[in-house]
């Protein structure tokens, strides 16, 4: 019958509840004349009923209770995890310091060697640098791993880095002296020189 | 029930494990149901919808709070029972039928003794074919027909949670339909 496919897809816009009015007119006036399809119609009402009508099943009364029980459980690590994701900053500070603690300790460790700052009228017997008398040394002076004896005279800082300095009554130092021997010296002292360097920088662009 | 939920999955959020239980509560029916219907037995429903409730909670972030919970809980079981189904040998329907005399579980539902009245036995034998047929319908018809018929979802869900144009939904209704007709015309 040429009714069927159109009419078919009429009764399933119907069970679908979006056909419209119009079109449910044209649905109820074709089954009142056509038996075929009121058949048809009825057994998907039929069908649709059934299957509605199966009973409701339950979970376990339990089910809750080992839904709960096997959920995994939060672990440290992703506690840790979640923290650093939360706070950035002081984990990228943290790193920062233990790199920085590092690298400073491991200066501080290889520069065991003895080392002088460069100028012409000073005399370095074994690891001892004397400023000879009579002598003026332009410029800081820098020793490390080593002594200083002043007899002459340092227009300039001196520093002494792992070492000891001695100013004989005759020595003189325009500048500051500096000690420098444990550990923590030597990191405020790099800080110092940072700090000293960065203004330098700004100085030096000024000019 | 919605308010209720909306705030339980951010307690979840935050770490408050306990606040889950009330979600599950909630919707343990019909996760269960949908297993079942998909799946035909007592123990696989109960494995997948333990499974969901799982995953729910382990991918609590990445649910859209401003989107339906219910909706992505079912999208989550649905996917679960079609992949069970999918993993199943060809002979699972032979099972099927064997399971489906799980009717057994039927039985066990009315109170033990009491003897059980004509019209209630002729609706479980109603019920098991119902179930049969169901379970004999491939998984794209079955999946439609559980979420319309037995959860009474709309279409505009169906089609969300399958993640189906509306259109696509509506054919395999139509057709799921028609094959559950044949088969249960004379019932």
């Amino acid at each position: 019958m040429k009714c069927n496919d159109e009419i078919v897809d009429l009764m399933h816009e119907y069970l679908d509840e979006e056909i419209d009015p119009k079109n449910e007119m044209i649905l109820r006036e074709h089954l009142k004349g056509c038996k075929e399809c009121e058949t048809l119609f009825n057994e998907y009402k039929k069908t649709i009923a059934v299957v509605k009508g199966t009973s409701r099943m339950q979970a376990p009364p339990d089910f809750t209770a080992k839904v709960m029980a096997s959920l995994p459980k939060e672990k440290k690590k992703v506690g840790m995890q979640r923290w650093l994701r939360n706070h950035p900053l002081i984990a990228a500070a943290s790193l920062f310091l233990v790199l920085m603690t590092g690298s400073v300790f491991s200066t501080w460790n290889q520069e065991r060697e003895f080392s002088v700052s460069k100028q012409d009228n000073l005399v370095v017997q074994n690891d001892t640098v004397i400023v000879p008398e009579g002598e003026v040394v332009k410029g800081d002076v820098i020793v490390r791993n080593g002594k200083l004896k002043i007899e002459g005279e340092v227009q300039g800082n001196v520093t002494v880095i792992n070492g000891e300095q001695y100013l004989a009554s005759a020595g003189h130092v325009t500048g500051q002296i500096e000690e420098v021997n444990a550990v923590f010296d030597w990191i405020w002292y790099h800080m110092k020189k940072t700090a000293f360097d960065v203004i330098d920088i700004f100085n030096e662009s000024e000019k | 029930m919605d308010a209720l939920i909306k705030k339980r999955i951010k307690q979840v959020i935050k770490g408050d494990q306990d606040a889950f239980a009330d979600i599950v509560e909630i919707y343990s029916n019909s996760i269960y149901q949908l297993g079942y219907r998909m799946l035909g037995n007592r123990h696989e429903a109960e494995d997948i919808a333990q499974e969901a409730f799982i995953r729910a909670y382990v991918n609590i972030k990445s649910f859209n709070q401003d989107l339906k919970f219910s909706t992505w809980l079912f999208r989550i079981a649905t996917n679960l029972c079609i992949d069970r189904i999918r993993k199943k040998k060809p002979d699972y329907y032979l099972d099927a039928e064997v399971s489906g005399t799980d009717g057994l579980t039927m039985y066990s539902q009315l109170s033990s003794n009491a003897p059980l009245p004509e019209t209630e036995l002729e609706s479980l034998e109603l019920q098991e074919s119902v179930q049969k047929e169901i379970l004999k319908l491939p998984e794209k018809y079955r999946s439609v027909i559980v979420l319309k018929y037995i959860e009474e979802l709309s279409l505009n869900e169906i089609s969300e949670i399958l993640d189906l144009p509306l259109g696509t939904v509506k054919t395999r209704i139509h057709r799921g339909r028609e094959a559950l007709r044949q088969q249960l015309r004379y019932v």
